[in-house]
C-alpha cells in the first residue's frame, strides 16, 4: 500500500462524509413548508390543553435559539462545525434529551448485531459457497443451492416476519420484541449479556440467513471461474495436497472479488438491517429511526442518518485497506503507458 | 431499420436461448406469474375493495374474504391484487428511469473518457458506499404533502442506477478499442450514431440485465421505506400492507392471512428479478455458462 493510495482513499472518505453533512444539511431546509418548531410547539400547546396566541412570538425566539434565524451559510458553518465536534443538538421529540444521548444508547446494539451478523455471515456463507463449488465436496451440498439461491432473494425483514412468527409466536422458545427483558438495566453483567444475546438471536439470524444465502452464491460463482485456471492445474500438477490446494490456492484467490462486493454491499446491507430492528421492536438505531420519522423529529432523523452514512464509510474504508493487503499485487500506482 | 432490426435479432435469440438458459426461463415464468395474477385478478374482483371499511374488520379467510379481512376493514384478497399491479409498476418505470440515467452516465463516461469520466466515476463510487434507505428517509421525511406513487418511484430510481452505470462503462471502454468501432468513426459516423448504432446493439443483454437489476433495486427500496411507514399512505402497496400489519401487530394477533400473503408476493417477485438477472448474464457473458 503506497502512501499516495492511502491518501486518495482518505480523501474519498472525507468527501463522503462532508457529502452526507451537506445532504443533512440542504434537504431539511427544502421542505420550507414545513417548520418543525411550530409544529412541535403547536402539538405541546395543543396536548396541554393550552391555547396560546402568541405561540407565534415563541417560535421566533426558539429558533433564535437554534440560530434559524441566522443567514444559510452562517447556518452551514454553524452546522459544519457541529459535525465536526459531533454535536447534533437537542432531539426535538424526546426533549430535552440530546441527539447523542439517544444515539449512544441505540448505536452500540445495532454495531452488536449488523457486525456481528454481517461477518458470521460473510465468512461462513465465503465458506459455503467455496464448498458449492469444490467438484470433490460432499454430494449433498449440491442440493443446498436451491436454498441459498431463494435466501439471498429475500429481503432480512421479510426474513425476520417468518422467523418471529416461527420461533416466537407458533414455538414460543424466543422472545418477540424488544433488545432485553423490561425491568433489567443494561450493564456489563453477564446475566444481562445472556438475557441480551437470547433476544439478539432472531434478528441476529435473519441477518445471518439472507447474508450467507448471499456471499455464498457470490463465492462459488468466483471459484468456479478460479479453479479452471493454470495455477490450479499446476499446483495439482505438482501433486499437492486436495486441501492446500482448497484453502491456499482456490479460496485465497476468490476472497479478493468477495472483499470488493463485501465493500460495494455493506450500504446496501445496513438498510436491511435497520428494517430488521423495525421488525423486531430492537432497541438500535433503526428503531429510533421509525421513532423519530413519525414525530418528525429532523435534529435526531439528521443525526441517524449521519451516523449510519458515516459508520458505513469507515468500514468501506476498512475494507478497501484490506484489500489492498489482502492483494499483494496492487501497488495503487499510477500506471505508465 | 437497422436498429430495429438487430434489436429484433437479439430479441429472437433472447427467445431461443431461453430453452438453454432454464434460470431466464423459471424468471420470466415467476414475473408473468405475477403479472398474470394482477391482470386476471382485476378483472374478477372489484380494486375498491382494497380501500379500508369495505369489508367487516378483523375477519379470518371464508369464501366471502378468500384471504380475510385486515383491521381497517380491506379485504386482503384485493390488496393483494392492486398492491402487485402497484409494486410492479414501480418496478417497471423505476427501472426505466434508473436505466435511462445508468445508460446516459455509463455510456458517456466510458465513450468519452476524460474528466467527465474521472468524475462520474468519482459520483458512482460515493453514492455506492451512502445506504440508499438513509438518503430516501430523509428525503421522504421532510415532504409535507402525503406521498405519491410518482414521486416514491422518481427518487428510488435515482438511487438505484450506479452499479449498471458502471457495468455499462466497463463494457463501453473495452468495446471502443475493437476495429469496427474505429471503421464506424473513419466512414464519418459521428459519435452519437456510434453509441446508437454500434454500441447499444451489442450491449442489449447488459442493458436488460441492468433493467431488471435497477427494477430489483428500487422495489426492494421503496418497500423497505413503506415498512417504515414512508410510502403512498391512501395506496395498498405490498409494502404499506406489511407496515399496516406491522403496526396493529398482526402477528401477536395470530393473523396470518395479513402479513404473510405480501410476504410470499415479494418473495416470489425477488427471486423471479434475480432469476432474470442472472439469466440475461450469462446471455451477455457465456463464459458464465459454467457458473450456473
Amino acid at each position: 500500500m503506497t502512501p499516495m493510495y492511502l491518501l486518495k482513499r482518505i480523501g474519498i472518505l472525507i468527501v463522503v462524509i462532508w457529502a452526507a453533512a451537506t445532504l443533512i444539511f440542504i434537504l431539511p431546509r427544502l421542505a420550507t413548508s414545513r417548520n418543525p418548531i411550530a409544529e412541535r410547539m403547536g402539538q405541546t400547546a395543543g396536548a396541554a390543553g393550552y391555547l396560546s396566541h402568541n405561540v407565534e412570538e415563541m417560535v421566533k425566539v426558539w429558533e433564535a435559539k437554534f440560530g434559524l434565524d441566522q443567514p444559510l451559510w452562517k447556518q452551514y458553518m454553524y452546522h459544519l462545525k457541529d459535525i465536526v465536534t459531533l454535536d447534533f443538538g437537542y432531539s426535538l421529540a424526546f426533549y430535552p434529551s440530546r441527539v447523542n444521548t439517544l444515539l449512544s444508547s441505540a448505536l452500540p446494539w445495532t454495531i452488536c448485531l449488523f457486525g456481528t451478523a454481517t461477518l458470521i455471515s460473510f465468512l461462513l456463507g465465503s465458506l459455503a459457497g467455496a464448498l458449492l463449488s469444490w467438484p470433490k465436496a460432499r454430494k449433498f451440498l449440491q442440493y443446498l443451492l436451491p436454498l441459498c439461491l431463494t435466501l439471498s432473494a429475500v429481503p432480512y425483514y421479510l426474513l425476520g416476519l417468518v422467523l418471529l412468527f416461527l420461533f416466537a409466536f407458533t414455538i414460543r422458545i424466543f422472545p418477540l420484541y424488544g433488545g432485553h427483558s423490561i425491568g433489567i438495566v443494561p450493564n456489563f453483567s453477564l446475566t444481562f449479556i445472556l438475557d441480551a444475546l437470547r433476544y439478539s438471536v432472531l434478528p441476529g439470524l435473519a441477518i445471518f440467513l439472507s447474508g450467507v444465502g448471499f456471499w455464498s452464491l457470490q463465492m462459488r460463482g468466483v471459484m468456479v471461474i478460479g479453479l479452471e485456471e493454470d495455477y490450479i492445474y499446476f499446483a495439482e500438477a505438482k501433486g499437492l495436497k486436495e486441501k492446500r490446494i482448497f484453502f491456499r490456492y482456490a479460496i485465497r484467490n476468490a476472497l479478493l472479488p468477495q472483499v470488493t462486493a463485501l465493500s460495494i454491499s455493506l450500504g446496501q446491507m445496513i438498510s436491511g438491517a435497520i428494517l430488521v430492528e423495525v421488525v423486531f421492536g430492537y432497541p438500535g438505531l433503526g428503531t429510533l429511526l421509525l421513532k423519530a420519522v413519525s414525530a418528525f423529529d429532523y435534529n435526531l432523523i439528521s443525526g441517524i442518518v449521519f451516523v449510519i452514512i458515516f459508520i458505513i464509510a469507515i468500514a468501506t474504508f476498512i475494507v478497501d485497506l484490506l484489500y489492498s493487503v489482502l492483494d499483494p499485487r496492487i501497488t495503487y500506482k499510477r500506471r505508465t503507458k | 431499420m437497422k436498429t430495429m432490426k438487430s434489436i429484433w435479432k437479439n430479441f429472437s435469440h433472447t427467445v431461443a436461448s431461453c430453452r438453454n438458459n432454464p434460470k431466464l426461463l423459471i424468471g420470466l415464468i415467476l414475473i408473468l406469474f405475477l403479472v398474470f395474477f394482477w391482470l386476471i385478478g382485476s378483472i374478477f374482483v372489484n380494486p375498491k375493495r382494497a380501500q379500508p371499511i369495505s369489508g367487516l374488520p378483523d375477519q379470518h379467510p371464508s369464501y366471502q374474504y378468500p384471504l380475510g379481512t385486515d383491521s381497517n376493514g380491506r379485504d386482503l384478497f384485493a390488496v393483494m391484487i392492486v398492491g402487485t399491479g402497484l409494486t410492479l409498476r414501480i418496478g417497471f418505470l423505476a427501472g426505466l428511469i434508473g436505466l435511462g440515467i445508468a445508460i446516459m452516465l455509463g455510456f458517456i463516461s466510458g465513450f468519452y473518457g476524460g474528466l467527465l469520466d474521472t468524475s462520474i466515476k468519482g459520483i458512482v463510487d460515493v453514492l455506492l458506499t451512502v445506504p440508499p434507505l438513509a438518503v430516501l428517509v430523509v428525503i421522504v421525511a421532510m415532504r409535507t404533502e402525503a406521498i405519491t406513487l410518482n414521486f416514491m418511484i422518481l427518487i428510488v430510481a435515482f438511487l438505484s442506477w450506479m452499479l449498471p452505470a458502471r457495468t455499462i462503462r466497463a463494457q463501453v471502454l473495452s468495446l471502443r478499442e475493437r476495429a469496427y468501432i474505429s471503421m464506424a468513426k473513419l466512414s464519418g459516423m459521428n459519435n452519437l450514431e456510434i453509441i446508437i448504432k454500434e454500441l447499444m446493439p451489442t450491449l442489449m443483454p447488459y442493458l436488460a440485465a441492468g433493467f431488471v437489476s435497477i427494477s430489483a433495486t428500487a422495489v426492494l427500496a421503496s418497500i423497505g421505506l413503506e415498512a417504515l411507514g414512508l410510502g403512498p399512505q391512501y395506496l395498498p402497496t405490498l409494502g404499506m400492507t406489511i407496515y399496516w400489519a406491522i403496526s396493529f401487530s398482526a402477528l401477536l394477533r395470530g393473523m396470518w392471512w395479513w402479513w404473510l400473503p405480501p410476504v410470499v408476493i415479494i418473495v416470489i417477485l425477488f427471486i423471479g428479478l434475480f432469476l432474470l438477472t442472472a439469466g440475461l448474464d450469462l446471455l451477455a457473458n457465456p463464459k458464465l455458462r459454467r457458473i450456473m
